[in-house]
């Protein structure tokens, strides 16, 4: 903080935003949660364990995991490689790639799931091509995992390119100028410098590929135990008038956001307060 | 830029659909709340075809809207046989080529093992002494049922009511289509599917009246409204008729098609008409029927061949974009 | 020339278009070429249906809405979040992210149940005659939540960084805490305000799943643009689906690109400002 001599004004100040963000986020966020919660354990906690004790719940979970860790990890290699170049150079259609990333995001969820049926399904372009071949994209989980990786595609991405445009490219000359080659330079100076943005990104990045539902949805088929994640899981509970078995399994989701906000909180500490501290000399 | 096809190929090989050769593996592809049937059904067949063959049957289930499914089946969900909501769904499959276009001819009683109805699920009491079509449009009333051009469900809703107008006396279409427009000014919601319905009006309080399969309504009064609803049945309604059929070519490619066969015959036995009736749907055969007949209680129903031809004619007339429901639906 | 002075950039702009290629421009040719299918004739049939047209503005009005709330709450509880130390800033940190995790129909139905006249905000609201669900405003509600966490992901790690001399310096010099926010502060986060503007926008024009539930879904009225590619969809017209998604994704797509422009444009007026 720049000066610690607060006076009353300020602090009325500090406690009025804090206030308001807080009511923002509990009447916005946490409410929406709590009701999440209060409907699954609506009768009580043995039916919520019974609800998310059955195989096909603890299938989804194992399915959803697989997912995220194959789409997650090839999304943040896109994510570091285009930030870099977005950031670092200067070239011609840049805006258009710019927006190119950001495409996913527009693109209806509805719609996402559909593109992968017209390319891969029994109708699609290359369908007969893999029925022939006797591969199933669509309706398994390669489906599942490419429709995931288009929802996250941009996520690490958006969040490192307007960082590493607000550092500047000078620490990395410097250390060019000095010798470094291109590998020590990216694991020396870049990644140190962006590491709190891409651990961001990440838990984004899974976040959102575990709660994804319209795209999934369009290109799982469903199958009990084979292919349904957590959310079509609570879906097909849901359409089935198990309300609360519904609940159960989508608190699980929110229990899944937990755990990441517990890896979180733990590199913070492990780290000691470089984030806190979030002083630009402090590099 | 190796990367790529090399990750994509490793995708592929973890998506093996391995069928083993003593164990067969049956894939249902069915409509949303046919969990608990299925879930009977097979267990009842697994058993049976066991002490028949000695082989053990595993059927996965599939389940989602209707008419998604069926774009899922002739997008290449590999389902050996489909169990939908509609007759509509699966002529859908024979246009492309997947069945034979007379399935509907291959089992008895039009490929439809256990039927269903349009009721009204009203609040306690029924407060607004709802009874019959009739009733629905009073001026103060209000409706929910879902759209119809996304929910199967729906199609046999707006039918039901329209079949209603028609066969009053003096009905003609031009009243029924006036009665239809009039109900759909009393729907203050219109959800995407029939679970999404019930959800407004029984867990959100919404509207005085819902409109829903019997099998449905009886699920949600059992799981869901417990005593603040009740279920209300018209003097007429229509004959809903969910159809199942074998998928010829999936079952010719997994070689399954002796047990998929099966599978759906026993449906039509004794065994599985009395499953179906524990589950809330109308069971074909007499006998069981009789067995059950205080949980179905009369209504004349009529058949959607009686009043209306087949699903294309259906469709073309009702559902299309600019057709009908789009002239008389809500918002208009 | 700085493209000499620091490696990779064949490498790095290599790999992400061939990346972004294959996922992301081989499915949309796909379904670029789905639609059309119906003709250039038929897309602005297509798009003179009043229904459509009442569907459209609906999604991109409300998403634009959407995102400048966003926008100003985000900034809010971001530069709360970074500034400030207070009893629970970490599990409020954690909930920015929840609606990534949970599925967008959970989402919906919860949002439903807190805004339905018997929910717990609701019956408050019906006291004033206010409804939420099932009207427009369900539709806003529900593009805010899904929209918000990009407007503050944005902001954190920039605000994390931003160079705590300037703000020192405009104080010695005995600017008032305002005024540093107002005329040195805010104009630094311009740009990420724009990008986190753009991600909350174009994730809630395409959004279906949560909005549905609370919609109400009534055409004319309170009928977003994705309900009707679904209903397409279940006629087995798949060309217009298509041709609507792709129509959706070219409105978008230009909104993106003039923000980025735009926002290169602010860029570089921070910078050569005094």
């Amino acid at each position: 903080m720049s000066r610690r001599s607060a006076g009353w004004p300020r602090m009325l100040g500090r406690g009025l935003l804090t206030l308001a963000a807080i009511a923002f986020l509990a009447v916005f966020l946490l409410l929406p949660l709590a009701t999440v919660f209060v409907e699954a354990f609506r009768q009580g906690a043995g039916a919520f364990l019974a609800a998310v004790g059955q195989d096909e719940a603890r299938s989804a979970i194992r399915l959803t995991v697989l997912v995220a860790a194959i789409a997650v990890p090839l999304n943040l290699v896109f994510g570091i490689a285009a930030a870099w170049a977005m950031a670092r150079f200067e070239f011609r259609g840049k805006a258009l790639l710019g927006a190119f990333i950001d495409l996913p995001f527009s693109v209806s969820p509805v719609v996402s799931g559909l593109v992968y049926v017209l390319l891969f399904g029994a109708q699609g372009w290359f369908g007969p091509w893999l029925e022939a071949h006797g591969v199933s994209i669509v309706f398994a989980v390669p489906g599942l995992v490419l429709a995931t990786m288009f929802i996250t595609l941009p996520f690490v991405a958006r969040e490192l390119i307007p960082l590493m445009q607000a550092q500047g490219n000078g620490e990395e000359e410097a250390v060019r100028v000095l010798g470094a080659n291109g590998w020590q330079m990216f694991f020396r100076v870049t990644l140190p410098n962006i590491r709190w943005a891409l651990l961001y990104g990440v838990l984004l990045c899974n976040a959102r590929a575990m709660g994804e539902f319209g795209a999934v949805s369009v290109v799982s088929g469903h199958i009990r135990g084979l292919t349904t994640t957590i959310p079509l899981e609570v879906e097909m509970r849901y359409n089935e008038y198990d309300y609360v078995g519904a609940f159960a399994v989508a608190s699980l989701l929110a229990l899944l956001a937990l755990v990441t906000l517990a890896i979180k909180i733990a590199l913070e500490w492990r780290y000691g307060d470089e984030l806190a501290a979030h002083a630009p000399g402090g590099r | 830029m190796k990367l790529l096809p090399a990750v994509l190929t490793l995708l592929a090989a973890l998506a093996t659909t391995a069928v083993a050769a003593k164990n067969v593996t049956l894939l249902n592809a069915s409509y949303d709340p046919t969990r608990e049937l299925y879930r009977d059904t097979n267990a009842a067949f697994a058993a049976q075809w066991k002490a028949q063959h000695g082989d053990t049957v595993t059927i996965r289930m599939s389940h989602g809207g209707s008419g998604k499914q069926a774009r899922a089946v002739a997008d290449g969900l590999p389902a050996d046989v489909v169990t939908l909501a509609l007759a509509r769904d699966i002529d859908v499959l024979a246009e492309r080529g997947l069945l034979p276009r007379n399935w509907q001819q291959r089992l008895p009683d039009n490929s439809a093992p256990y039927t269903s109805t349009i009721v009204f699920l009203v609040r306690k009491g029924n407060p607004k002494k709802i009874l019959d079509w009739s009733d629905l449009v009073r001026p103060g009333v209000q409706v929910i049922t879902p759209n119809p051009k996304t929910s199967g469900g729906a199609r046999w809703n707006f039918l039901a009511a329209w079949g209603y107008a028609l066969r009053q006396p003096g009905g003609n279409e031009a009243r029924a289509k006036a009665f239809v427009h009039a109900l759909y000014r009393h729907v203050p919601v219109l959800d995407t599917g029939a679970r999404g319905a019930t959800n407004t009006f029984v867990q959100r309080g919404i509207g005085d009246v819902l409109l829903a399969w019997e099998n449905e309504a009886m699920l949600a009064r059992q799981e869901m409204g417990g005593s603040d609803v009740e279920i209300v049945v018209p003097s007429m309604s229509i004959l809903a008729e969910p159809s199942v059929a074998v998928v010829d070519r999936n079952v010719d490619k997994h070689g399954t098609r002796a047990v998929a066969e099966a599978y759906l015959k026993f449906l039509y036995t004794p065994q599985g008409q009395a499953i179906a009736a524990k589950h809330h749907y109308r069971p074909r055969s007499p006998q069981v029927m009789a067995k059950f007949a205080s949980r179905f209680p009369k209504v004349q129903l009529f058949t959607l061949k009686e009043v209306f031809g087949d699903w294309n004619q259906v469709n073309a007339r009702f559902f299309a974009d600019g057709a009908i429901f789009d002239q008389i639906g809500p918002g208009n | 020339m700085r493209r000499r002075m620091l490696p990779g950039f064949n490498l790095s702009l290599g790999y992400s278009l061939s990346y972004l290629g294959l996922i992301v421009l081989l499915p949309l040719a796909a379904l670029t070429w789905k639609a059309s299918g119906l003709g250039l004739g038929g897309l602005v049939e297509l798009l003179r249906v009043p229904r459509t047209l009442a569907a459209l503005k609906l999604s991109f009005g409300g998403a634009t809405l959407a995102a400048a709330i966003n926008v100003v709450a985000g900034l809010l509880v971001a530069w709360v979040l970074v500034r400030y130390r207070f009893p629970g800033r970490r599990l409020f940190d954690a909930v920015v992210d929840l609606p990534f995790a949970l599925p967008t129909a959970v989402a919906g139905i919860a949002l439903t149940a807190l805004y339905a006249p018997n929910g717990w905000i609701g019956q408050w609201l019906a006291a004033f005659g206010v409804k939420i669900a099932y009207t427009p405003a369900g539709v806003l509600v529900a593009m805010v939540f899904v929209g918000f966490p990009f407007v503050v992901r944005t902001l954190q790690p920039v605000l994390e960084t931003l160079e705590h001399d300037v703000e020192e310096a405009a104080e010695t010099l005995g600017a008032r805490r305002w005024q540093i926010f107002l005329r040195v502060i805010l104009p630094m986060l311009v740009p990420t305000l724009l990008t986190g503007f753009a991600l909350a926008l174009a994730r809630a024009v395409g959004e279906y799943g949560s909005v549905i539930f609370i919609a109400g879904n009534i055409p004319m009225k309170s009928e977003i643009a994705p309900l009707l590619i679904v209903q397409s969809l279940e006629q087995f017209d798949y060309a217009g689906a298509a041709a609507l998604g792709v129509a959706m994704l070219a409105f978008s797509f230009v909104l993106l690109l003039l923000i980025t422009l735009l926002q290169r444009w602010s860029r570089r007026w921070a910078e050569n400002a005094p």
